[in-house]
């Protein structure tokens, strides 16, 4: 029995590492919500946020250790598959899976590469329209950056896109993490589907209105 | 005398066949006109009659697997338009008959394709890799002797049906035919899973699951991507809840093999 090599191992090594990362979803959707409560609001948050010090540092380099984990084994698994797998029908017919499912390998870049770049926007604070500055009460000023970002179209539309694939990702990935730790059963499955579904969307609706409102001019200063 | 039925008006079927001399030797599609059908005609008595006409001509039949053509040997294995058994719900290639189809289709018809399953000639393939599963891993370990006395071993009736629908695999490979990773995570499931719900099986649960796992991976079986269409394609329904059942064995058995002791990260440990 080997965690590591073993088929089964290493798919649980993706859910779990999945899991943490549904549950950072949420508490990251949680946390960007308060810039519905204007400069106060997020800038307080961030400000608390940073104000953990060592366990901030803890906190990332268990996230990072989480996604590197997740990459390496859906990419060592997904070749594993390509490999049992070589000659392709010249008819085949999908009777269940769906367009999530048959894409996760894709959507999952394409979520690395958001992951990069979003770090390299609002953490590192490297990219061109990211504009740095500190409010009246001398706090870093997370949501003026947030806010002109923001005002950007196609950094919106980058947004939006991440979020879809999101979507994508997690409607297959959360009832997917049920099935491979061994929680699921026939009366379950369609509950772990649900929530799947529901989550997803959830997270779509709600990552994307930060951008999207800001753009419209909604959400204002 | 039974009354005439649209059953009984002939038609024709083009069909698309993978032919392949040899396991090495390149494979190409070949057309050939099956003349004559009716709607009783099952699919193996279509290629029957296409068969003999091949024959008739001098040409080589198209080799394809069959066996008891009643629906549970699990010998049958093509697929057809692009899903193997032919896509009717719960039927074998040889229960599937020719009143789903309508005069003038075409018909595609390609060998089960997997890694583990070489093609050995046209539509046969070499399924052995079920059987070294369950040569890994498929059986209980017991002493031989009387028969043992009826509730010896008392086992409820939840448990015994489980069991049982488990045990319901015929081991034809469509699971494997239908996984886009050529997985054989639902016919290694439903065999952990019935001994696992079964006191005789019970005991040697951890060894079982870590035996069949290594099988599927020496064999050249892909991983599981929870896609389910295994369960879509199986002729006997087999749910994905064994593949599920199949991973808790594992986890369960990761956890309990060295009683708290120091669990081997990657092989050789």
């Amino acid at each position: 029995m080997r965690l590591l090599s073993d088929s089964i191992g290493r798919k649980a090594v993706v859910a779990v590492t999945g899991l943490f990362m549904v549950l950072f979803v949420v508490v990251h959707l949680l946390g960007n919500s308060t810039i519905f409560a204007g400069p106060d609001g997020i800038n307080a948050y961030a400000e608390k946020l940073h104000g953990l010090g060592p366990f901030v540092w803890a906190f990332r380099a268990f996230m990072g250790v989480m996604l590197c984990l997740h990459v390496i084994f859906a990419i060592l698994l997904t070749l594993e598959n390509r490999a049992a797998n070589p000659e392709k029908y010249a008819v085949k017919k999908m009777l269940k899976t769906t367009f999530a499912g048959e894409t996760m390998i894709w959507t999952g870049l394409l979520l690395l590469a958001f992951i990069v770049y979003h770090l390299l926007q609002f953490t590192v604070r490297v990219t061109p329209d990211i504009v740095l500055g500190n409010d009246a009460k001398n706090r870093v000023d997370v949501f003026t950056m947030v806010f002109t970002s923001f005002r950007i179209t196609p950094i919106v539309l980058v947004y939006v896109a991440a979020m879809i694939t999101l979507f994508l990702h997690l409607s297959h990935g959360i009832q997917s993490i049920f099935q491979t730790i061994g929680l699921n059963n026939d009366k379950t499955m369609p509950q772990f589907g649900a929530l799947g579904k529901v989550l997803s969307a959830l997270f779509l609706v709600g990552y994307s209105a930060i951008p999207v409102l800001i753009l419209a001019g909604i959400l204002a200063k | 005398m039974s009354a005439h039925t649209s059953d009984d008006k002939t038609m024709s079927v083009k069909l698309i066949v993978w032919r392949q001399k040899g396991p090495n030797e390149p494979g190409r599609f070949e057309t050939h006109l099956a003349k004559g059908i009716t709607g009783h005609h099952s699919f193996l008595e279509m290629l029957d009659v296409v068969n003999e006409d091949l024959i008739k001509q001098g040409k080589d039949p198209i080799a394809f697997d069959h066996d008891c053509r009643e629906g549970i040997c699990g010998t049958c294995s093509t697929v057809v338009n692009g899903v193997p058994h032919g896509g009717q719900e719960r039927t074998t290639l040889c229960q599937l008959h020719m009143r789903k189809f309508k005069d003038g289709d075409a018909i595609y018809l390609e060998p089960w394709r997997a890694r583990a399953f070489p093609i050995i000639r046209d539509l046969v393939v070499d399924r052995g890799a079920l059987d070294t599963l369950i040569q890994a891993a498929g059986y209980v370990s017991c002493h031989t002797g009387g028969v043992p006395d009826a509730n010896a071993i008392p086992i409820s009736k939840p448990d015994s049906d489980y069991a049982m629908d488990a045990a319901e695999c015929i081991g034809c490979g469509a699971c494997v035919a239908a996984c886009p990773n050529g997985a054989a995570m639902l016919f290694a499931g439903a065999k952990v899973a019935q001994f696992a719900a079964l006191p005789q099986g019970q005991v040697e649960a951890p060894e079982r699951v870590a035996a069949m796992i290594n099988a599927m991976k020496e064999c050249g079986f892909g991983n599981c991507t929870n896609h389910y269409e295994c369960q879509a394609a199986c002729p006997k329904g087999i749910d994905v809840k064994f593949i599920a059942r199949l991973n808790r064995e594992f986890h369960k058995a990761l956890f309990k093999a060295k009683a708290g002791a120091f669990i081997p990260l990657v092989e050789g440990e």
